[in-house]
Order: C-alpha cells, then sequence, then structure tokens
C-alpha cells in the first residue's frame, strides 16, 4: 500500500505543483523518483513531526496541498495538538499520511504500533479517516483525498501486492465493499488485516460456516444507514483490526448499531486493552496477539458456536 | 501621529475587554506599540478594503491571548466594526478570547495554545517561497512561549530552509502567568540562543515607536540570508501603573475602583466606556 501510496501521489503531484510532499525523516528509497524528478515539491522537515504538521497547514492556507506522511504512531500521538487544532479546528486542506498501520513495525514494537490512531484521531471534527486495505483502494482513496477540500488522513499499512478486490469491482469512498459472501455471520474489518480476515472466512468455510467479509476502508464519516443494512440478515457480526477494541473499528459499529436500535450480537477482535505483545515480522507479531487468519478464525468460531 | 494611535489603541483594548468582561489585558498592552508599527509605520503590506488580498504580508499573533490588540487594530483598518469588536467573548461573538481564523478577517492563523504559530508561518514562508511572492510574514512570539519545545523546532526549520521572508517579533516582557521567566525556566541568553539557531537578531526597544518603525522597515528592506528576529523589550501591562510588571494582571479584570484608575490613567471617558 504504501509503494501504492507513493505512486499515486507523484502521478498526482506531476500534473498538479500544487501539491506537496513533505516528510518527517523517513521514505529513504521509496521517495527516490518524487525527489529527483519533482525536488520543488519535496520537504524533509527532519525529526519534527508536529512542526511537519502545523507547517503544512500553514502551506494549505496559502492553497497548497501538502501529503505530510511519517510514521503513524508520531503523528497520532506525538503531533495530534498539532492535527487538532492547526489541520482540523482551521479546517485546512492537509493530508496527514501514517505509515505502519496496526503492527507493522513488528520488530520495533509498541513505540511504532499504530494500535490506538484510530481511536484518538476519530473524534476530532472535520477530519476524513481513510484506512485501505488493498492497492486498489489505496490508489482510489489516494485520489478521493485529493479531491477532497479539507482534512483527511490516511492510515497505511505495509506493501501487501495481492488484490482482493474482483476486477470489475469498484472501490467507493464514503462505502462499505463487499468482499466476500456469506450467509451465516458478518465480519467487518479495515486495513490490511482484510487479508487475515479473507484467510480466516476460508477456515470457516471447511468447517461448513460461511462468513460474509466487507472492508470498512472509510472509516470517518462512517455511512451508518449502508452498515445497518449490511448487517441487518446476519445474527452475529465480528469487527477484525488492527488496533484496540476500545474505540476503533468496533467502537464505531457499536455505537453506529445502538444509536440506531440495532442489538444485535457484535463481537469485536483486536487488541483488548492491551499494546501489542511480542517482536517479529508483523505477522509473527499477529500471530501473538491471536489476530493472524488462525486466530481470528479460532475467536469467531468460539463466538459462533 | 503614531503615538496618538497608540494611545488610542490603549484604551479600545480596555473598553473592548470591559465590554467582553475578559481578555489578558495586560498581555495586549505590552505590544501596542509593536502591532501600531507594523500596521501603521508603514512595514506590513495589506489592503484596507481586501483582507483577503493575495498579496498581502501576514501577521500571526502567536502568543494568541494578546487578541484584544489584534481585534482592536483590525478595527482600527476597518476589518471589523466597532458593534463586533465590543461583542468580545460573548455569546454569539466570532471573537473569542483566542483568535480563530477563518472567523475574523485579518485572523492569519488560530492561535492560543503556544508553540504554534511560528510551525504556520514557516509554512507561509514557504509556500510564499514557491509562489515567488514577495510577501513577507510577521510572528508576534511571547517570551514564556520560547518554553515550548515546538518554537526551536521552527527556529531550526525556518533557518534550514533560509526564510529571509520571515520575521518575528519577539515581546519580551520577562514576564508569564506564574511570574518572572527566569525564576521559572530560564530563557537567556535568548540572543545567543536565536544567533546559535541560525537567525539574523536585533534588539529594539519595544515601546519606542521611532526605534520600532526604525528596525522594521532596516528589516524589511534588509538584503540578509536567513529569517530574522527583532528582540523587543517590552513591559507587560505597559500603560497603566498598576498593572505594569505584577504577574497577577496576567488575567484579571479590574474591580470597580481599579477601573476608575485605569479610565483615569488611560483618559477613557464614562460614555466611552459604555459605547
Amino acid at each position: 500500500m504504501r509503494n501504492t501510496y507513493l505512486k499515486e501521489l507523484y502521478a498526482i503531484a506531476k500534473e498538479d505543483k500544487n501539491v506537496l510532499s513533505l516528510v518527517s525523516d523517513n521514505g529513504m528509497i521509496v521517495y527516490d523518483e518524487f525527489r529527483r524528478e519533482l525536488p520543488e515539491q519535496y520537504f524533509n522537515f527532519g525529526i519534527s513531526e508536529g512542526h511537519m504538521v502545523t507547517a503544512a497547514a500553514g502551506m494549505a492556507s496559502c492553497g497548497k496541498i501538502p501529503f505530510a506522511y511519517t510514521i503513524g504512531s508520531f503523528l497520532a500521538y506525538r503531533a495530534y495538538e498539532f492535527i487538532r487544532l492547526d489541520v482540523c479546528l482551521q479546517k485546512l486542506n492537509v493530508k496527514i499520511v501514517g505509515i505502519g498501520a496496526g503492527v507493522t513495525y513488528g520488530y520495533l514494537g509498541p513505540t511504532h504500533h499504530s494500535t490506538e490512531d484510530i481511536a484518538v484521531l476519530r473524534c476530532i471534527p472535520n477530519l476524513t479517516l481513510l484506512s485501505p486495505a488493498t492497492p486498489k483502494e489505496t490508489k482510489r482513496l489516494v485520489h478521493f483525498a485529493y479531491e477532497l477540500n479539507g482534512p483527511v488522513y490516511i492510515r497505511l499499512g505495509n506493501n501487501l501486492p495481492k488484490e482482493l478486490y474482483q476486477p470489475e469491482q469498484e472501490v467507493v469512498p464514503g462505502k462499505i465493499s463487499r468482499l466476500r459472501e456469506g450467509d451465516d455471520l458478518a465480519v467487518f474489518a479495515t486495513g490490511e488485516i482484510v487479508y487475515q480476515v479473507m484467510e480466516a472466512a476460508q477456515l470457516l468455510h471447511q468447517q461448513g460456516i460461511e462468513a460474509a467479509v466487507f472492508s470498512v476502508h472509510t472509516l470517518k464519516p462512517l455511512n451508518e444507514m449502508e452498515l445497518l443494512k449490511l448487517a441487518k440478515p446476519f445474527r452475529l457480526l465480528c469487527s477484525v483490526e488492527e488496533h484496540s477494541i476500545i474505540g476503533g473499528l468496533g467502537g464505531l459499529i457499536a455505537e453506529a448499531l445502538t444509536a440506531n436500535g440495532c442489538c444485535k450480537r457484535l463481537v469485536r477482535i483486536g487488541l483488548r486493552d492491551c499494546f501489542a505483545h511480542g517482536y517479529g515480522t508483523p505477522s509473527q507479531v499477529l500471530t501473538t496477539n491471536q489476530l493472524d487468519a488462525a486466530g481470528i478464525y479460532a475467536q469467531i468460531l468460539a463466538e459462533y458456536k | 501621529m503614531l503615538e496618538q494611535i497608540a494611545k488610542e489603541i490603549r484604551k479600545e483594548i480596555m473598553i473592548t475587554a470591559y465590554h467582553g468582561k475578559s481578555g489578558h489585558l495586560a498581555s495586549a498592552l505590552s505590544a501596542v506599540e509593536i502591532m501600531t508599527a507594523l500596521y501603521f509605520g508603514d512595514v506590513l503590506k495589506y489592503d484596507a478594503s481586501n483582507p483577503n488580498w493575495s498579496e498581502r504580508d501576514k501577521l500571526i499573533v502567536s502568543k494568541g491571548h494578546a487578541s484584544l490588540v489584534l481585534y482592536c487594530i483590525l478595527n482600527r483598518i476597518g476589518y471589523l466594526t466597532k458593534e463586533a469588536l465590543y461583542t468580545f467573548c460573548q455569546p454569539g461573538s466570532v471573537l473569542g478570547g483566542e483568535p480563530k481564523y477563518g472567523d475574523v478577517p485579518g485572523v492569519e492563523a488560530t492561535t492560543g495554545s503556544l508553540g504554534h504559530g511560528l510551525s504556520f508561518a514557516v509554512g507561509i514562508a514557504i509556500a510564499n517561497q514557491l509562489d515567488q511572492k514577495d510577501s513577507r510574514v510577521y510572528v508576534l512570539l511571547g517570551d514564556g512561549e520560547c518554553q515550548e519545545g515546538s518554537v526551536w523546532e521552527a527556529a531550526l526549520s525556518a533557518a534550514h530552509h533560509a526564510l529571509d521572508n520571515l520575521t518575528v517579533i519577539l515581546d519580551r516582557n520577562q514576564l508569564q502567568a506564574m511570574g518572572d521567566t527566569e525564576d521559572i525556566l530560564g530563557l537567556e541568553s535568548l540572543k545567543e540562543k536565536w544567533q546559535g539557531f541560525g537567525w539574523d537578531v536585533t534588539s529594539v526597544d519595544g515601546h519606542d515607536l521611532n526605534a520600532l518603525v526604525q528596525t522594521l522597515q532596516a528589516d524589511r528592506s534588509s538584503k540578509k540570508k536567513g529569517p530574522r528576529i527583532i528582540l523587543a523589550d517590552t513591559i507587560k501591562g505597559k500603560g497603566i501603573s498598576f498593572m505594569e510588571q505584577v504577574p497577577i494582571w496576567h488575567y484579571r479584570m479590574p474591580n470597580e475602583s481599579e477601573l476608575a484608575l485605569v479610565k483615569a490613567e488611560l483618559g477613557i471617558t464614562e460614555k466611552e466606556l459604555l459605547a
């Protein structure tokens, strides 16, 4: 997704000189083409995330469209007040791009994990929250962010090249995508963990259980009416996220359901009020935290029975 | 002429605060001459009939709690009516204790949480360079504000990007909310610190209008590379004798007897106060 993001941003910036690429000392190789071809539109702000975000807001007040990119945990937590006051309160056209969604930085541990970012960012007014799972979603949502005049946070994970969408299936910003049909239960997921969910659904299938899988790529604004409609046929709903179960996808689905008088059972699968345990590759950390396909399968199966 | 404007702005600050029953009076009074010199001393480039003129200079009041002085000046140049000015801090008003971008013509950034304005200005200065604009960006920075780490991130950045279209005026009144800056978290030597961060530093008496205008005009025409800072020595609460350099007046309104003294010292009539 990171590579897809950079490829699309480069294409957009090449056509629109007001689009600026800001980084906070990262992207050594992946940004090479951008730096070489569009040096006037590239700024490395050094290791100063809050400053980068606010300088981006200043640029946006002059008509620029800055995409400020660095590790999501350093944006959502360290630069929080700068996002809140300088970008969102002033409704400025800044795109905040956090890489390393969830436990992508598995070797480095919780300092680099973005596992509470949805919770803390989604309560800031005026901020659109996008969380693509696949290259197709990333491509569409980067363009959507560019076209939208206002603050956007894009939550990016690793670089999984496999596409989960059918060739003819479109990504519609603001809607929820159905990636797998099923009649027995519905699983809503966001970001790259959708890949694990698709595998878990396959494991459930082997047990004769058919799970419908939905990718919630637009976390805010959440299309509540569509969510209710999609949830209606199922007796059991699950949310799966590489994030705390508090305040993230599970939280926002629960809020939408209860606010609309829907009292279906919702199983929230994610980090249970803890920092992710262990180190290793992202998949190893997912396994340690029961968030790989086998762990998700086991948790859903236990609830289904 | 400028002295008269400064005198009238001081009066207006008190009358506006009286209407709003709120405001950081002493912080605003500290910066009256600095702001008068900027707006009326042929320094800041702006169009009194068009606050959105694309070639204008921008001023960011990073010490947002000094909003009273900014609002009174925006009223004086015609961006705000007197009626609007006197809604300060009241329900339905767009004039909060801290200035908000988008709500008030002439407010170029939302400030209030300290340590944001300089970073915002760095972004504007870079955008102006990209657009090859002749416009400058000015920042009114508080001295206590320099205790925020983000100020120094922005200072590094401005020097690194050689932003010679950026000028900071540091309102060096030596006081912050609880007392003397040097007793709370020492800042000196500010001159050496800013020089060490790669800035061109000059000093001026922040209440001497002639010196301020001269310094700001020289800064404007200077061809020096890199960002500049003007350390303006000021007196917090300047113009009201019992407020001057007294920490408690950081955020307090005068009671009835104190108000009588203020009126006498600033020459405010009862009619003006209740306007």
